[in-house]
Parts: structure tokens; sequence; C-alpha cells
């Protein structure tokens, strides 16, 4: 039996099948203006038997495509446990989500958390900052790593934190250590965030933000336990998506 | 009840509503009811009523209150379950509850008040500046209350637009604070007596006593019949009666709701439910749903859930507790009812160890899977609150999700999620 796995993300769409529960392919695709098409693209790409729609898109792709829907909050857990069956926990920063997961055994949620309304601290929030440094993304964990102290940025809302860095920018500041404390800033968050679920390691570091190595750097520093970073980070939901269909199907 | 639709305008113009805000608060409202209510299956017959009031809620209600008035008899707006409702009646009064539960005018709200207030009060003060709540319009007076610092203050602005008598409520429930407040009882009875012309004597107070007494039994009959599984009523249908409990008139309202938990007593000895045995079973606590905030309970169920109790003033709150019905002299009842509503357990009150009893017990005995915690954003008691709620209700055994939010839209798909999620690891 052949599943596709679905993750309809605000920045990315990304897909998984799954052969008798062994991965025979993947792919990843920018959201952009029209998820639904990118995910038709990867829906015609593969013959498959069943569908699993996991992400913000879930509920509009199970409308569109048929199969059911999984939260991504449980679609993580599942698949991080596949990639690491020895994870206690799961952290998740996507494009304006943050999630940290506490598993129990079999990738079972036990508990967890996701952020607020707003992006503060997510990849949409690194995003708005590089383009207020004029850096690439790549360029700002290049320098945050580099600077060896960060300027501390008080503000975790996006709007607000960009004024705060255009000012520090116009006073002068270096842009490194700019780098470095926005980076700090939302590890710092992110830390507390686990430490309020009783996260224990290994932790799985997963979503588009755990490509930034300097998040990775920090989180790694700041955490009990070991953090590990799938090969393919972004493509965890939907590999948990198409898993839970077999979780679902042993119950 | 002609068939003929009756056009409210002029009735509203009367009130000094502004009449195209208003076509549209109801356009909304009605749209609102119809995704979140008339969508749902197999629902008890005994709803049609509250189908009825709410297709009617700014009309026929508002032309009983209009006829009441233009016969002389005095109609008083309340914001809180803490203003005794049988002081009210005893002296031959109405009581209904004002217009909040929806984000309405907070542009108008936000010059007069910091934009970091809750939306409960922000929206009564919408609809109050936005002239579209014909209750507050009917009201010959609005009775409010010191439940918190934001209300308190809410009420010195209200004071400028219209009549306003404000009870003060303690913070602790020691004998010094129930005479303070046996007191106030008796400040609210001189007052409402001078209001309405008409005096409280021990036969009158003592019918209201019952009459009230007698809604919240109806209501408490409605609420036991939820721990069953298969539920018999959906959590939104048993929401909007409590809800509708604040407005209604009262002894109609009774009968209605006992018709209603005679077909749920029915429903649950054929063994029938809203939902299937063995959906989710969720309790909420937290703050108020005023009307038409719908939005949690609408969130949880969509999801397939179904909600089994409100701690809550719209919920358990309301009805758990009666007035004894022993006392026969103006003293003893003015002290009955003064010992019933301080024993109301909300977080304005400190310590406040009765709320989370009361949800624990409520879990157990709803046989809830899991618990919601539900703070408005800015309403700093029950934010304050969710924590000593988490931990009380992880420690006995129950799945806790806290949830903070408002009265916006804008949130809901990542509520969905979260509690989506909730329902999954449940």
């Amino acid at each position: 039996m052949r599943v596709l796995g679905l993750d309809i993300g605000s920045r990315s769409v990304d897909a998984v099948w799954l052969e008798d529960g062994r991965i025979v392919d993947w792919a990843v695709a920018d959201s952009g203006f029209d998820p639904g098409s990118a995910a038709a693209v990867f829906v015609e790409r593969n013959a498959h038997d069943a569908i699993v729609s996991t992400g913000y898109g879930r509920h509009g792709a199970r409308e569109r495509f048929g199969g059911t829907a999984v939260t991504e909050i449980t679609a993580y857990g599942v698949g991080a446990a596949r990639l690491f069956p020895h994870a206690f926990s799961v952290l998740d920063i996507g494009g304006q989500d943050t999630k940290v997961i506490s598993l129990g055994p079999g990738g079972k949620v036990t508990d967890f958390e996701m952020n607020d309304k707003c992006a503060a601290g997510t990849g949409k929030f690194l995003e708005v900052m590089a383009r207020a440094l004029g850096f690439s993304l790549e360029e700002m964990a290049e320098q945050g790593i580099a600077a060896s102290t960060g300027v501390s940025i008080s503000s975790m809302c996006t709007v607000f934190a960009e004024s705060e860095v255009t000012g520090l920018v116009h006073r002068g500041e270096d842009r490194a250590r700019i780098a470095r404390g926005l980076h700090e800033s939302i590890a710092k968050r992110t830390l507390s965030s686990l430490k309020r679920v009783n996260a224990r390691g290994p932790l799985v570091f997963a979503g588009g933000v755990a490509k930034n190595p300097a998040m990775v750097a920090l989180i790694s520093e700041g955490f009990e336990g070991d953090v590990l970073v799938p090969e393919e980070a972004q493509t965890v939901g939907a590999l948990g998506a198409a898993l839970s269909l077999g979780a679902a199907a042993h119950q | 009840m002609s068939d003929q639709p009756v056009d409210y305008h002029p009735m509203w113009a009367e009130l000094g509503l502004d009449l195209p805000t208003h076509d549209a608060l109801l356009g909304a409202v009605g749209q609102l009811f119809g995704d979140a209510y008339l969508t749902q299956e197999n629902r008890p017959q005994g709803m049609d009523y509250l189908n009825f009031v709410m297709s009617e809620v700014h009309g026929l209600r508002i032309k009983e209150l209009d006829d009441y008035r233009k016969s002389g008899g005095k109609v008083f707006g309340t914001f809180c379950l803490y203003v005794p409702e049988e002081i009210i009646r005893a002296a031959a009064g109405w009581c209904v509850g004002l217009c909040a539960g929806a984000e309405f005018a907070y542009d108008q709200v936000e010059q007069i008040m910091p934009r970091n207030t809750c939306s409960l009060i922000k929206s009564f003060m919408g609809f109050k500046l936005a002239k579209v709540c014909p209750y507050i319009e009917s009201a010959d007076l609005v009775i409010g209350e010191t439940t918190c610092d934001g209300k308190k203050k809410a009420y010195e602005l209200l004071g400028d637009m219209h009549n306003v008598y404000v009870m003060e409520l303690p913070q602790m429930k020691r004998d010094v604070d129930m005479a303070m407040w046996r007191d106030e009882i008796r400040d609210l009875m001189a007052k409402v007596e001078e209001v309405t012309g008409n005096t409280i004597t021990a036969e009158s107070l003592k019918a209201s006593i019952k009459e009230v007494n007698d809604k919240r039994r109806a209501l408490q009959r409605i609420a036991a019949t939820r721990a069953a599984d298969p539920a018999p009523i959906s959590g939104k249908d048993a929401l909007l009666a409590t809800q509708v409990a604040f407005y209604d008139d009262v002894p109609r309202f009774t009968q209605m709701m006992n018709a209603l938990a005679d077909e749920l007593e029915a429903r649950v000895a054929a063994g029938e439910g809203v939902a299937p045995k063995g959906a989710k079973r969720i309790l909420i606590t937290g703050t108020p749903m005023a009307l038409p905030n719908w939005k949690l309970h609408d969130i949880i169920e969509k999801a397939g859930a179904v909600v089994v109790g409100e701690e809550m003033c719209t919920g358990s709150r309301y009805y758990q507790d009666l007035v004894s019905e022993d006392a026969s002299t103006l003293d003893e009842m003015v002290s009955d009812i003064a010992e019933k509503y301080l024993d109301i357990n909300c977080a304005c009150f400190t310590p406040n160890q009765g709320r989370l009893e009361d949800v624990v017990r409520m879990a157990k005995e709803l046989g809830a899977d899991g618990v919601i915690d539900y703070s408005l954003q800015f309403c700093g008691l029950y934010e304050m609150e969710a924590n000593a709620v988490e931990k009380t209700v992880r420690d006995a055994g129950f799945p806790v999700l806290k949830i903070t939010t408002d009265y916006s839209m804008e949130d809901v798909g990542q509520l969905a999620t979260r509690i989506e999620a909730f329902l999954e690891m449940l």
C-alpha cells in the first residue's frame, strides 16, 4: 500500500510517499500564493492508495484530494519518532508556527505548546529581520555564528522587533551582533517553551528553521540533552502524516 | 405570534438605535448563528424554542420589555451574575443581560479606553457607543459591580452615557466581607425600590427566590444529562441555554427548559446522543462567554468532540447553587441571598480554592477526557488563575489545554490546530 503524506505549511508544501512503511519518494515546494496547486502537483506525481494531510492547509487538502487529516502536532511526533526512535521531544519551528512537543513511547504526544496568533520567533520573524539587516537568511545565520556576543533584542513582536533593529542599525550597532541577538532571542523563548512542556532529550529539531545553523547551535547550547536535526527537516510532518495512517490502522 | 413578520425598525428607532449599523449587526449574528448552530445534526427538538428566541433576540423580547415599560414596569440591565435577580424581581423589576460577546466598534472604544482591555469590556462599550444594543437602551438602570478593575473604570465611562449603579463586591469571603455584602444587597433593595416605586416585601422576595431557583433547577437538570455518554445535547446548545437565561422571561424560560430537560432525560434513557458514543468529552473552565461568543465550543465540536460542561459564569456558576427557601423574614432572606451569591467562585476572589475544587469535581462527574482552560486576553484574573487550574487539573489526572484568546476570528485556524492536536492526544 502506498500512502502520500502532505504537509501544507505557510511557507512550503512537503510530500512523502511511503510504500509499506518505507520512504519511496519525497518532495518540497514553496507554498507561494496557491499552496493547493503546489500540493496538486505532488498528488499527480506518484500513484498512491491513500492521502493524509497535515499543516494549516490540511482541511482544504482533505476536501480537495480526499483522504484524512491530522494536526501537525501529531504528525511531527510520529515523524520524529520514526526517524529517531529514542527521541523524547520535538521542536518544530516553521514559517509562522513554533511547536514544542513532549513524546511518550511510540511518538505519542503527551504535551505540547504552540505559539499564539502572532509570528513571533518563527521563520517569518527571521525573514523579516534579515531584510531589515540587508542580509539573506544564510548570511544572517553565518554572521550570527561569527559574532561572539549578541545585542539584546527586547521585542519578540515581529513588527516591534523590526523597528528595534532599524533603530540599532541607525545607531551604528554591528549588524553581526544584531544578527546574533535576534537568534538568541528566539532561542531563549523556545527554550523556555521546551521547559514548560518538560521536554527531555533527545530533542528532534525539525521544520524549516532547523536548516539555520545559528539556531541549531544556540538551541543545542541551551538544551539539556542531545539535539538531533533530521537530514530533511522539512519533511518530518509529511512523513508523520503518512505514518499516522498506519498507526491508526493498527489501533 | 402572528405569521406576518413584524417590522421592529420603528421600535428600534424609538430606542435610539443606529438602524443601518444595527441591521448589519443582526445580519452578522444571524449568519454566525446559522453557521454554528443550524449546521448541527440531531439536535433536541426543545432547541426550537432557543432558535426562536435567537431569531427574535432583538425583536419580540425587546417588544416585551418595551410594552412592560410603557405599562409602568422597570427594566434593569446587568453584566454579571453577582447582581441578585431575586431582589430586582421582588420589586417587579425585570432583569436582562446586556450585549457583549462580539467584536464591535472597537475603533470608537479605543478612543476612550486602552487597547489592552479585555474583549468583554471593549465589546459592551462598543455596543453602547455604536448604539446597537436594544437591551441597554431599554434599561432604566444598569447595575454594575466591582468584579475587576477594568469593569470598575468602564462603569465610570458608561456613567457618562447611561444611568449606572455600582454594587461593591468584596474580594474575600471572610465574615467581615459577608457583612459588607449583606449591606450592599440592602442598599440595592433601596435603590431598586426607588426606581420601581414598589416595596419589596417578605412575600414578594420569597416568591422571587423560588422563581429564580426554579430557573436554576431547570438548568441543573439539563447540565446533569450531559454526564451521559453519548451526550444528549451539544455543548453549544447547552451554552446557548445558559446565555439566554440572562435575557428571557423567567417563568416562560423555566417552563421551556424543563421541557428540554424532559426530552434530554428521555434521550439519555434511550441511549441517544448528539455525538457518537465515545466522542471525546471536554470540560471548559474560565471567563464567561457572552452571547454570541460561541467560538471555542464551535471549534471543539466541529473537530468531533463534545463539550460536556462549562465551569464559568455562563455555565455552572450561574445555576449550581440555590438560595435557601426556608426563610420567613426579609432579613433572613437577604442573608440567604448574600450567602448564595458570595458562594460563587469567581477569580475576582482571593483565595479561590473553591473554583479549583469545582473544576476537578465537574471533570469527574461529567466523565471529561480533558479540560480546556479559557481566558480572555487581558483578563488578568483568569489569566493569572489559569496556572493554578492547570496544575490542579493535571494533578487530578486530567490532560489540560490552556487557551488565551479574544472575540476576533483571526486566530481560529491556530486554535483549531491546538484543539485538534489536544483531542488527538487524549
